[in-house]
């Protein structure tokens, strides 16, 4: 009984100990996001009076989204987005992973150097990337004796972001792969080898299979990257450019529509929206793993 | 005998191969960067000479002089530097507690509060941002360091990323600390705490790479060009000389010169800190 009541005791003090431990996180987070998650859901059913007044407006701000064609290429360019840096992305990061886990010298240089671009801001990477792509005196367009109008014209400027998109973290998706890889026993291959598989055969009967699961977290991660991509479009393409509405994402429309036009009832209907692809996105991959994430080795 | 001189033959030649494919690869890497930093030093009409050269005349500092006339670099290093280094403080001190706590310690509601952060993870940042600039405009606050460091005071993501740190570490630790009679605090701060310098390291990198590389937040938050972070600062920089390369390469190179360096010194804590931090 005695025992009983110290052990409780104790336990009270462990609790106390703990909820003082977690209070400035959970604080934190409620005021800084769960509140601020509740009032965005709350404004994207209201209509923004100016200076932080709203008006509850129902399903308006929902409805003149869907009616608008530049939210639905905005949506649509982020989706293309991901379609164009995801897939040969990833398979570059691989490429880049599988070379650097060769026993090779001067590694750790190749390494340093693809990391590079990502601990550059990307505010100062793309900035560069507009002088190489300037359609008169880019380095790109000299070179080839071209003249793409890499940043301006509609049907380019994406892959132009999607190039710098894939450059900027090539380096960061292959170190995580190449940690992957690293768990791959070397045995496997030595079997392999006596058993006179070709590089094809032994890259899709061991290697791939093996980094499957490392493969498919970095992929997720790229994937919800990839939507809310910003900054790098941002700084690829003002808004005084015809481009803009070819290569506008959702979360630069979301800026745009709430902090230069100021409509933040309507911002937040996206951000909802924007949200909802993340989640449908999400679902799908964990859907699709079933067919090639390999777990049981 | 033959074909174990054939077998190394093939070896030699997959390593040549590989060297090639990663040399290139390299300098597609690094040219964009060695660009910027012959760039910066040509004169404009130099940098628009058909065909074009590829060193500049001569080294000139000009370039540099007025990006620095056009844009406070010394506030932007000052603002950027404070910035990092309070998200950083409060990512570090904040979530080692939270996250010992979600660890080791028993508590009424622990799964409902760390279904919080999972949430608050699984969200993009966006969604948050409307809500905290008005937060931060209604107190007055604009234009400020604190307003700039505002959404980074707490990190759901370290919180997770340093309670699977104290998972790793055995449980017994704490306990023969707890009965030599040091309470919860003391066992946190003294004994597991300093048990966990590798993750907290990561945290740091991962911490302060991305409060330097952020954009919509400090664009949104500090308009005015005094209270602006380097990133930020440089967009204001892209709409000032449109077609005066020189002058917003030499900005660039300026802007990202301090992580740059701190990379070329910590290179290996970097890429195994972020490396470790992966998936966010």
């Amino acid at each position: 009984m005695k025992q009983g009541m110290r052990l409780s005791a104790a336990a009270k003090r462990e609790q106390n100990w703990a909820y003082i431990m977690v209070a400035p996180t959970i604080i934190g987070l409620i005021v800084l996001n769960l509140w601020p998650f509740i009032q965005t859901l709350y404004t994207s059913f209201c209509e923004h009076l100016g200076f932080g007044h709203y008006k509850f407006s129902g399903l308006d701000n929902y409805i003149a989204m869907f009616q608008s064609p530049e939210f639905w290429k905005a949506t649509w360019n982020t989706i293309y987005f991901c379609i164009l840096t995801v897939p040969l992305g990833l398979i570059l990061a691989l490429l880049v992973a599988m070379l650097l886990n060769a026993k090779l010298k001067g590694k750790g240089v190749f390494r340093t150097i693809f990391f590079l671009p990502m601990v550059c801001a990307p505010a100062a990477v793309t900035m560069v990337w507009r002088w190489i792509f300037n359609a008169d005196y880019g380095i790109l367009n000299q070179v080839f004796g071209a003249h793409v109008n890499w940043i301006t014209d509609p049907k380019v400027v994406m892959i132009s972001c999607a190039i710098v998109a894939i450059w900027s973290n090539i380096g960061y998706d292959a170190v995580l792969l190449l940690a992957g890889l690293q768990n791959i026993s070397k045995s496997y291959y030595e079997a392999a080898n006596i058993d006179g598989a070709s590089k094809v055969t032994q890259f899709f009967q061991i290697t791939l299979p093996m980094v499957s699961p490392t493969l498919f977290v970095v992929m997720i991660m790229r994937l919800m990257a990839s939507v809310k991509v910003y900054d790098l479009i941002y700084m690829m393409v003002e808004e005084t450019n015809p481009a803009i509405t070819s290569v506008q994402s959702l979360m630069y429309l979301f800026y745009r529509s709430s902090f230069i036009a100021g409509d933040r009832g309507y911002g937040s209907a996206i951000v909802i929206w924007t949200v909802l692809l993340i989640g449908l996105v999400t679902i799908i991959q964990f859907v699709g793993q079933k067919k090639w994430v390999n777990y049981d080795v | 005998m033959k074909s174990s001189a054939s077998l190394e033959r093939s070896r030699q030649t997959t390593k040549v191969v590989t060297y090639i494919v990663l040399i290139l690869g390299a300098i597609v890497m690094i040219f964009p960067f060695v660009w910027m930093i012959l760039t910066s030093s040509k004169t404009v009409p130099e940098s628009m000479q058909i065909p074009p050269t590829f060193f500049p005349a001569q080294l000139i500092l000009d370039n540099f002089r007025d990006a620095v006339a056009s844009l406070p670099f010394l506030n932007l290093y000052v603002n950027t530097a404070l910035m990092v280094f309070f998200r950083v403080i409060c990512a570090v001190v904040f979530s080692s507690m939270a996250g010992y706590a979600f660890a080791k310690l028993n508590f009424k509601g622990k799964n409902i509060l760390f279904g919080i952060i999972l949430v608050q993870m699984a969200l993009p940042s966006q969604i948050f941002i409307i809500p905290q600039y008005q937060m931060v405009a209604k107190m007055g606050l604009a234009n400020t360091i604190f307003a700039l460091v505002f959404p980074g005071i707490v990190s759901a993501f370290g919180t997770f990323f340093l309670r699977q740190t104290y998972m790793g570490i055995p449980t017994e630790i704490g306990e023969a600390a707890y009965l030599d009679g040091c309470n919860q605090w003391q066992t946190f701060y003294k004994v597991m705490f300093p048990l966990t310098g590798t993750s907290v390291a990561a945290l740091t990198i991962f911490t302060a790479v991305f409060a330097y590389g952020d954009l919509m937040w400090p664009l949104v938050v500090n308009s005015d060009l005094k209270m602006m972070t380097l990133s930020s600062g440089l967009a204001t920089l892209r709409g000032q000389f449109t077609t005066n390369f020189p002058v917003l390469m030499a900005g660039s190179l300026l802007a990202m010169l301090p992580m740059v360096v701190l990379y070329m010194i910590f290179q290996r804590q970097f890429i195994e800190g972020i490396a470790s931090t992966g998936g966010k």
